[in-house]
């Protein structure tokens, strides 16, 4: 790749995406459009080069390692029901629909069958990116569609196995990797041996090496170390034809336990992000527009019929496993594309011979397409279906918030995190009535360890709100820390609640702002304090008297505080804002500096300092 | 804590000595530093700055309840603030003095215990009497006091007064502070130490 090719990546994706992302599309469409505008079919000014598509798919493998660290083996063996369920039943189930329809089309069985197994895949990058964007992994569309990818990652071995069976030609060299020439059965044992040397690397080998490569203290070495690994894997699954994505994900979940997982996903996150985006570009510059425009009918017909496909007997198996309407669309929707393993599949078949050129062109052009499609349905989704279900979907995973009985407490806490556990336990030390409101359900469990009680439930719920006693309480307390939820929260108080009183955290001075303008008057910016402690520590340790310390500290905070609730009204007149801010930065200085003329100078009549000498 | 094992600890007929001080402004007051410096750090005697340990006036209770059981003489050290003490040191009476400890059913902490006044004053010696400035001497001014001691059994000695602190000379300062810190000496003994 040449400096300017990276060059114009660069360029485009940083145009295309903040305008997607406007626009309400998601990053991933503006990177498609992105490689649509500077591939082939336009600009032309880059190729759609199978050497760039090498690296971009580096992106996938590490977004599978990052997934892989999210999830710990008791998590993954929770999902087994999922994942080889859900997980098969959507591949036997698009490949016998997509096989069918084929077959009626006037192709023969094997190539009918080849198309089927090949649609049935869906994109791991595209649909796990657009999920993650919107916040709907840990939802149970989300980790359906996530249970059924990690499925199609296994699939792809068996199928590249079938595969040649369906053909009449030879399996070009080098397509089953290294092993390729192995017979059967000591391939097969390759490839098992593959896997459980990563499991067993990955378990006892990985964390002493990380430590190693810790104690040296130098942060690119461990960068290094990271990238080594995921490059690693990827070698070692190609050498036993195995899905690199699905080894680097094994090895994400051996890694999950340890010690670095966070330091891992610091350093391959920018990595990720960027050859992620990288994919998406190359799979836009892929399109193959020529071939489009001289069978648009075809294309089309395609097109349709793999989306429409995969739709509909994803919609079924969603309601088949339980899932709601809402979700079920979802899950249903974002999994009805063809993937990144279609064009390796498309390729390999016609290799076999078991589909011609004239069927895998527009096939390839037609996946693509689909994959493009996705982000557009995820928006259709958003903006239209999940309308039609009253309610838009909770952001958490689903869990019913819990029963609270009935009481009187004076307080409603929501949010028992950092913050709030602090100003709860300080109510409950003091007998207060207290009843605590908490969305995480493992922090949850943790003060429960420590004796402290608190109910799961989303307190942006009115009726939660209710139950919790919200109509005989006297304080409302919150203390999360997302910005907007917050605001959420305290308008829809203000509204169904009106006498509580509203006692908030705010988490930035422009979010103070927010909330004072929302007419809260109790706001609290949650490091001001603890900053204004600390300054009063470092003047003592100075040597400055306690006394003197503490109030050139409470001086500061009610000139400071004065300055927010001024300037929470210019908010929108950026120019009047600046203007304010400065004023009130000079008016901080003037007002502490009278103070300490106050206090400091010496020759003050009330006091006995002046030396005097008679 | 009882008088046989204060005995063990310390040679008899040796008092302890409490001062509380009391200064919100110490940098602004020559004497104050100079007597501060005086005696801090003498044997028998505890010299503990109230503002520098209670900045935001939060008194522990049982912390100041220990410290007064372990001394045989309070002393309360101050500038004369509107003819008074600074604030704190009424927040300390108000909070430390409690029923039951110094005062009241059970409250013997005190008793049998001494406490002196040693204050600076701006104003001079004149001023503090019929006809001056302040009208008032300085020991009806310090009555409140003297009737604290009363109620909680202590005997309330003869004040420490050093008057008008604005004219004296540096080195009249430092003559203060040395009668200061004989005033206090005298305190712990041997000879003042008797009960």
């Amino acid at each position: 790749m040449s400096l300017f090719q990276i060059f114009v990546y660069l360029l485009a994706a940083v145009i295309a995406v903040p305008f997607a992302k406007r626009l309400g599309l998601g990053s991933v469409l503006g990177y498609l459009i992105a490689g649509i505008i500077i591939g082939p079919s336009l600009l032309g000014v880059v190729g759609a080069g199978e050497e760039v598509a090498h690296i971009a798919e580096f992106g996938v493998v590490m977004m599978l390692f990052l997934i892989g660290l999210e999830l710990r083996p008791s998590l993954l063996w929770r999902l087994r029901v999922p994942i080889v369920g859900l997980g098969g039943l959507q591949v036997l189930g698009v490949t016998t629909a997509a096989a069918g329809i084929a077959l009626v089309s006037g192709l023969g069985w094997k190539p009918a069958l080849a198309i089927g197994l090949i649609v049935a895949m869906s994109s791991t990058a595209i649909v796990l990116q657009s999920l993650a964007e919107r916040d709907q992994l840990k939802l149970s569309a989300g980790q359906s569609c996530f249970s059924v990818l990690l499925f199609q990652d296994i699939a792809v071995i068996p199928i590249l196995a079938i595969l040649p069976l369906l053909g009449t030609g030879e399996v070009a060299a080098g397509e089953h990797g290294i092993i390729a020439h192995l017979p059967p059965w000591l391939r097969a044992l390759a490839t098992i041996g593959a896997v459980v040397g990563l499991v067993l690397a990955g378990r006892f080998l990985l964390r002493p090496v990380f430590r190693y490569v810790a104690a040296t203290h130098l942060r690119e070495v461990f960068t290094e170390m990271t990238l080594l690994l995921v490059i690693g894997i990827t070698l070692l699954m190609g050498a036993v034809g195995l899905s690199a994505a699905l080894g680097a994900f094994v090895a994400g979940v051996m890694l999950a336990d340890s010690e670095y997982r966070h330091q891992l996903e610091a350093d391959l996150e920018p990595f990720k992000g960027l050859l992620l985006g990288l994919f998406f570009i190359t799979v836009g510059a892929g399109i193959d527009f020529t071939l489009i425009g001289a069978r648009p009918g075809l294309i089309a017909a395609l097109v349709t019929g793999i989306v429409v496909v995969k739709f509909v007997i994803q919609l079924l198996l969603a309601r088949l496993f339980k899932l709601g309407w809402a979700h079920s669309t979802l899950f249903a929707l974002a999994l009805a594309q063809g993937g990144e393993f279609c064009f390796v599949l498309l390729a390999f078949a016609q290799g076999a011979g078991v589909l011609g050129a004239e069927l895998v062109k527009p096939l390839t052009a037609a996946v693509a397409l689909s994959m493009a499609l996705t982000p557009l349905l995820f928006v259709l989704n958003d903006r239209v279906l999940q309308k039609m279900f009253r309610r838009h979907l909770p952001v958490k995973p689903e869990r019913e918030p819990d029963k609270i009985p009935a009481h009187d407490n004076p307080v409603i806490l929501a949010g028992f995190g950092r913050f709030g556990h602090v100003v709860g336990r300080l109510l409950i030390a003091n007998r207060i009535g207290c009843t605590v409101l908490e969305n995480d359900p493992e922090q949850i469990e943790m003060l429960a360890r420590f004796g402290l009680k608190a109910y799961y439930g989303d307190a942006t719920r009115a009726d939660l709100l209710h139950a919790a006693g919200a109509a005989r309480a006297k304080l409302f307390i919150c203390t999360l820390a997302d910005e907007q939820e917050t605001l959420k929260i305290v308008r829809m108080v203000q509204r169904e609640f009106p006498h509580l009183r509203i006692l908030a955290r705010a988490v930035s001075r422009q979010h103070a702002y927010e909330l004072i303008r929302a007419g809260v008057d109790d706001v609290f910016r949650e490091t001001v304090g603890s900053a204004l402690d600390l300054g009063v520590a470092a003047l003592r340790g100075l040597g400055m008297r306690g006394v003197q310390a503490l109030r050139a500290a409470r001086l500061f905070k009610e000139v400071d505080e004065a300055s927010v609730r001024e300037l929470a009204n210019y908010e929108g007149d950026e120019s009047g804002y600046a203007t304010r801010a400065r004023q009130h930065g000079a008016n901080l200085e003037s007002v502490l500096r009278r103070d300490s003329r106050m206090q400091k100078e010496t020759g003050d009549d009330a006091w006995d300092n002046k030396p005097r000498d008679r | 804590m009882d008088k046989a094992a204060r005995d063990v600890q310390r040679p008899a007929l040796m008092a302890r000595v409490l001062i509380l001080f009391a200064h919100p402004a110490l940098h602004k007051s020559r004497i104050n530093r100079a007597m501060a410096n005086a005696v801090s750090g003498m044997d028998g005697v505890t010299f503990h700055d109230l503002y520098e340990v209670y900045p935001d006036l939060h008194i522990s209770v049982d912390a100041e309840q220990q410290m007064l059981r372990e001394h045989d003489v309070v002393v309360f050290q101050h500038p004369m603030f509107w003819y008074s003490s600074p604030a704190i040191l009424k927040e300390w009476q108000d909070l430390v003095l409690e029923s039951g400890f110094a005062y009241g059913e059970g409250g013997d902490a005190l008793r049998g215990k001494r406490m002196l006044s040693a204050i600076s004053t701006g104003g001079g010696q004149e001023a503090y009497q019929r006809g001056g400035s302040n009208h008032f001497t300085i020991r009806e001014l310090l009555a409140p006091f003297e009737q604290t001691a009363r109620l909680c059994g202590m005997e309330y000695l003869e004040p420490f007064v050093i008057s008008g602190v604005f004219r004296l000379t540096d080195a009249e300062v430092a003559a203060e502070a040395a009668r200061y810190r004989a005033a206090i000496e005298s305190l712990v003994g041997p000879e003042g130490g008797a009960l």
